[in-house]
């Protein structure tokens, strides 16, 4: 005979009650609103600051720049919810980028060029995937050798940059949608088509669903059967596609393609998702907070380029927002496991 | 025979001598020793004397690496050293007076210093992951040694700050004397004091340490300052290379590489025990290897893929993947005849 | 509840064999479990238990034997082979998500799906229903963190019943919960078991056994001792087949308990109200020079909570320390060793041998760290402390240099006690010291710690081997839930005594 029935009414009421449920149910969306918080605060800053800074040419010109930032990251944070890391994506980027402006110029009609480096991004990744999980290789190792590799086979493809002349490809970054004084480009459709598509993954499928799980407690997600190693390869797969897909976008962006792209960039990348409330530990993050990560990063840029001051500040604000972060996350757990 | 062959350091050599040997096959010029003015030259001595700044590198990572941490700012560090030197040389009115070639160096060997130590209280202090913690200067460090050049590559004429790299000392390169005199430092430090064994014990079982009363703060954090000195040396070398301050190409992507001269030294990325003469193995089968690259004719930027590859095969053939393959593909060999017993997962 | 034993066993286990390197953890053992039945499956630490455990769930591989359930072999390669069995475990650290939903971690592997996608409002419903089916009634999309053990428990176990698994395991589930939550579980346990499912459960507390099982299965040393039905094994039959009867081995050993001891002067330590939020209640332990002071309770009552504040392992929020009557400050372990006073850990393995180190590396550690990094211990000093404390604590094989993880438990535990004895301290704790080892290095340890104290060597020893505690120490300080509940002269108790003692001590109602 079960004893009574054991109920968990809410202890108090009203408005405690709420923001208590709320902080058990959304936890780990309160950095992300911190990210956006910060956010607001630059735009608000800056408009002080310099008068006529929130423009819509200003914001659309801020996704446009950075579109290819924002794809990678929607990639890296699959990784980084699985508690890895991906150190391949710039180089991935700048491969896929070079491969593809080659394959143009030789003649090789564009929609042949682009699930190639699709793929060619796809299978650096499951290189990744399959260094960490069946030859116990550390993700960041892994991924250095990703990106080595993706970097020396630039250089193999091109030593030099590779002007694209494909009126398809150029379409992409050249046509604009207007709306108003808003605009946007096919290339920031992809990009926030690859925004969408993450939050539908992560959301929305088992294979989402498991990355958390992963990053969560691995351990125990192998022992409720999860296909753990699965999974953990699919997310560096995944993190290859975007890999590849940012390449097109920055190819279409530059207008060539170029072996020297992207060195450094999987720094900003990791930056931007952390700034945007994925913990590293794993687990906790949404690709939105990571979009907003990427959007505080290239108002950081914007900011120095209306300064007019060098753009080697950019990487250590960005450097020094990362460490406060991390810092702060890292005070947030030891704080929460002394209690428990 | 059987315990030479189970000495940590026989199969790193082995393939350093296999990799000699191949070059040696393909150029035989590659052995060969000349003697002009008193001064070896020859790709052996090339070897000696371009591996100097890799070896400190490497020297500070496998300690870093032995107390289970990695240090992914060397790279940086080594750009803002030589930024630091140069800009003083530049500055002063004395470019080739040795005092000004004593503060250079001394101020560019101490700042890299303090960012060791800031690293290591990220490290040891706050408990921030190693790879984030250093991640951050690798990051920002770059940048704040383009700042101290005020954003250009830095040029200068001291003929002094020129020896360190380019000279020569009774025959040899001067950088050669540089890199084996921290090798030897090193060692002393590490084996005639207890630092050497306690620090393996705490990158074997950081907790048991604890209890067992070592100071594991104090041994992580000097490891980290270790490891940013000897960037900093490292970045003096390099800049007195080419004689320039070069913030975006100073110890590029070197930290791969010291890494991977760590691996292939014997030294496990898990911590724990480490041998500093595997390390030095690995960085003269590195350089070799850099050599031989360019040797073929590869673009260097292009060499890259060829690091990629090794670090592949030697991962490969020390995971246990590959070793529970091998064990299992020998007992197989060995109990031919035998009844199979039945196999149950692995 | 009467269980037919001509009904076909759900699960059935024979000649089981699981070796690991340097020890044989589970040899040839037979285990059947039955459908409606709870099977509690009993020894000490080391017995097996947990392993046995593992092969069922595919977390081990079996070197030996065979595994039927339901009538068709198998072999489980995956956790997720055994969980298509039909088997479902819940781990002592409930191993779940804590950075997900309540429902999510119900309904994990399982959620429901509508185009392609999973539908969330019918998954947090069906997970809603799978909790109430326990009697639990509570906001599925609240996170697992923000409820206590006891509740993410009757999730993990809601979660085994998704997957409408004929098996249930729940490995020491009891071990964080109060009485009311203990009582909760059972009633569930109950349920589930009336409504046919086989429930094996392992657990340390005697009355738990007694008050859910139906069956008992008792391991001993990776071999299989018994099945017995719980009705018919009274508890010391019980006791004494889990221990086993070694106990003419250290007759000798036995004058220890009733050794006299000066309690005039200051103690070498004594702790005041030492405790921790939410680890240990305030508590009070002294000990005095020669003396050996022992520490009983069942495993959770606090027992290594309270020596790791003593020695500063952790740190304590409370307490003030004196040793030989003057205030110190003890809250790291550096500071314990300053006062010599040393700590032997109960997990050897994550907290004591440094593995790859040489036994002589090992030995001589203790030493080492107290002269701190630049002043290396010599040589000559490092073979002569070495093959000092081989030869009288018998540590084999007798090869300094040999990585002491190669060395069996027995040994291992040898090697830790010469570290510490090596810093001639005047305090040694040591926590499980006999856990999971051979008959004969236990004896070889316990007649060493008698040896030591008679010759004036303080002694704090925990051991869950209450025998054990009645033999060596003088005074026994017991514990329960976290609490000191009291301290007992060991002189003429024997172990019923003490475990009378655990029981009702303290409590207003006998149960």
């Amino acid at each position: 005979m079960t004893d009574p029935q054991l109920t968990y009414r809410p202890a108090r009421v009203g408005a405690v009650q709420w923001f208590v449920t709320f902080r058990s149910r959304h936890a780990s969306w309160i950095p992300v609103f911190a990210a956006l918080l910060i956010l607001i605060a630059m735009f608000a800053g800056a408009q002080y600051y310099f008068g006529n800074f929130i423009t819509p040419r200003l914001i659309s010109t801020l996704l446009l720049d950075n579109a290819y930032l924002l794809i990678l990251a929607v990639g890296m944070t699959f990784v980084i919810l699985t508690g890895g890391i991906d150190l391949s994506v710039g180089s991935v980027m700048a491969f896929t980028g070079i491969l593809s402006a080659r394959m143009i110029g030789e003649g090789v009609p564009a929609l042949v060029a682009v699930p190639v480096m699709i793929i060619g991004g796809a299978l650096v990744g499951l290189l990744i995937g399959v260094l960490v999980q069946y030859f116990d290789v550390q993700p960041f190792i892994a991924s250095l050798v990703g990106m080595f590799l993706a970097r020396g086979l630039a250089f193999v493809v091109s030593l030099r940059s590779i002007k694209i002349e494909d009126p398809a490809i150029l379409w992409l970054q050249s046509t604009r949608f207007k709306l108003g004084d808003w605009y946007i480009t096919p290339t920031g459709i992809i990009a926030l088509a690859v925004v969408i598509a993450g939050v539908l993954i992560l959301q929305y499928t088992r294979f989402g669903r498991t990355i958390y799980a992963i990053g969560g407690n691995e351990q125990s997600a192998r022992l409720m059967g999860l296909p753990v190693v699965r999974t953990k390869v699919l997310a560096y797969v995944i993190s290859g596609i975007c890999g590849g897909l940012a390449g097109l976008v920055l190819t279409a962006y530059q207008g060539a393609g170029y072996p020297l792209n992207g060195t450094g960039a999987e720094l900003d990348t990791i930056a931007a998702v952390v700034i945007g409330g994925t913990l590293l530990t794993g687990g906790s993050g949404y690709v939105i907070g990571s979009m907003i990560g990427v959007l505080v990063y290239g108002t950081i840029a914007t900011v120095i380029a209306f300064l007019g001051a060098e753009q080697s500040w950019k990487r250590i604000i960005v450097g020094s927002l990362l460490l406060i972060f991390v810092v702060v996350q890292r005070l947030i757990v030891a704080r929460s496991s002394r209690r428990s | 025979m059987k315990r030479m062959l189970k000495h940590r350091v026989f199969w790193p050599v082995v393939a350093l001598v296999a990799l000699i040997l191949v070059n040696t096959i393909s150029r035989p010029s590659f052995l060969r020793i000349t003697i002009q003015d008193g001064q070896l030259y020859g790709s052996l001595v090339e070897i000696l004397r371009n591996s100097a700044p890799l070896m400190l590198v490497a020297l500070g990572m496998t300690i870093v690496i032995a107390t289970r941490g990695i240090d992914l700012s060397v790279g940086a560090l080594m750009a803002v050293s030589g930024a630091v030197a140069l800009t003083i040389i530049d500055a002063s009115p004395n470019p080739e007076a040795p005092e000004t070639l004593v503060l250079a160096v001394g101020a560019g060997v101490l700042v890299t210093l303090i960012l060791g130590v800031w690293n290591g209280f990220l490290v040891s202090v706050l408990g921030i992951q190693p790879i984030i913690a250093t991640l951050v200067l690798m990051l920002a460090g770059r940048g704040i040694a383009l700042l101290i050049t005020g954003g250009f590559i830095t040029t200068v004429n001291s003929a002094p700050y020129k020896f360190m790299s380019q000279g020569y000392l009774f025959g040899l390169p001067f950088a050669f004397y540089v890199s084996m005199a921290a090798v030897v430092i090193v060692v002393l430090i590490q084996r005639r004091t207890a630092l050497g064994v306690l620090t393996e014990a705490v990158g074997i079982n950081p907790e048991a340490s604890r209890l067992a009363g070592v100071r594991s703060r104090g041994i992580i954090w000097g490891a980290y300052a270790a490891s940013g000195l000897l960037a900093g040396f490292a970045g003096i070398l390099y800049s007195s290379n080419i004689m320039a301050a070069d913030a975006n190409a100073a110890g590029n992507l070197i930290e791969l590489d010291a890494i991977l001269a760590v691996v292939l030294g014997g030294t496990s990325l898990m911590g724990g025990k480490f041998t500093i003469a595997g390390t030095v193995i690995g960085v003269f089968t590195i350089q070799t290897l850099k050599s031989t690259i360019v040797f073929l004719g590869v673009p260097s930027p292009v060499s890259p893929v060829f690091m990629a590859a090794v670090v592949i095969l030697v991962v490969a053939v020390q995971s246990r993947l590959v070793r529970d393959a091998a064990t299992r593909l020998l007992r197989r060999i060995r109990s031919t005849g035998t009844k199979a017993t039945t196999e149950v997962a692995s | 509840m009467h269980v037919d034993t001509d009904v076909a066993p759900v699960i059935e286990m024979r000649g089981i064999t699981i070796q690991f390197p340097g020890v044989k953890a589970l040899d040839t053992v037979d285990f059947t479990l039955r459908g409606g039945e709870v099977h509690c499956l009993m020894g000490e630490n080391g017995a097996g238990k947990s392993t046995l455990i593992k092969a069922l769930t595919g977390v081990y591989p079996i070197d030996g034997g065979s595994i039927v359930v339901a009538g068709q072999p198998r072999i489980f390669r995956t956790t997720a082979d055994a969980q298509d069995a039909g088997i479902s475990t819940v781990y002592q650290e409930v191993n779940l998500c804590t950075n997900l939903s309540v429902g999510e971690n119900v309904m994990l592997g399982h959620e429901v799906r509508r185009g392609g996608g999973i539908d969330w409002r019918a998954t947090h419903r069906e997970a809603a229903r799978h909790l109430q089916n326990l009697g639990v009634t509570l906001d599925t999309r609240s996170g697992l963190f923000s409820h206590s053990i006891a509740i993410q428990q009757l999730i993990a176990i809601s979660r085994a019943m998704v997957t409408d698994s004929t098996v249930l395991i729940l490995d020491e589930p009891t071990s964080s919960l109060d009485r009311s939550e203990v009582e909760q579980l059972f009633g569930v346990i109950r349920d589930l078991r009336d409504r046919g499912v086989a429930i094996l459960f392992v657990t340390h507390f005697l009355d738990q056994v007694y008050e859910i099982s139906d069956r008992i299965t008792v391991l001993r040393n990776g071999a299989l001792v018994g099945e017995y039905a719980a009705t018919e094994l009274p508890r010391n039959e019980l006791i004494a087949r889990m221990i086993g009867r070694e106990l003419e081995d250290l007759t000798e050993i036995s004058s220890s308990a009733t050794r006299a001891i000066a309690r005039g002067g200051a103690p070498v330590f004594s702790a005041e109200g030492i405790g921790k939020k939410g680890v240990l209640e305030p508590a009070d332990i002294d000990v005095y020079a020669g003396e050996v002071v022992g520490i009983a309770g069942l495993l959770g009552s606090g027992r290594t909570e309270l020596v790791r504040l003593m020695y500063g392992a952790d740190r304590p929020d409370s307490g003030r320390v004196e040793v030989h009557g003057k205030a110190a400050r003890i809250t790291t372990p550096r500071h314990a060793i300053d006062h010599r006073i040393v700590f032997s850990s109960e997990d050897r393995r994550a907290e004591g041998i440094v593995g790859d180190l040489t036994v002589a590396e090992n030995i001589v550690l203790g030493i080492q760290a107290r002269r701190g990094w630049l002043r290396r211990v010599r040589r000559s000093e490092q073979d002569a402390v070495v093959a000092e404390y081989m030869t009288a604590l018998g540590v084999r094989p007798a090869d300094p240099d040999r990585p002491v993880r190669l060395l069996s438990g027995g040994n291992q535990q040898k090697v830790l006690l010469a570290r510490w004895l090596a810093t001639a301290p005047e305090l040694i704790i040591l926590d499980e010291p006999t856990r999971g080892i051979d008959v004969g290095a236990k004896a070889d340890i316990q007649r060493k710690v008698a040896e030591l104290s008679a010759k004036g060597l303080s002694v704090i020893f925990i051991s869950s081997e209450i025998e054990e505690v009645i033999r060596l120490a003088q005074r026994i300080t017991v514990m329960r839930d976290r609490r000191k509940i009291g301290e007992l002269e060991s002189a003429g108790l024997d172990v019923d005594d003490v475990i009378d003692f655990i029981a009702h001590e303290g409590q207003e109602s006998v149960a």
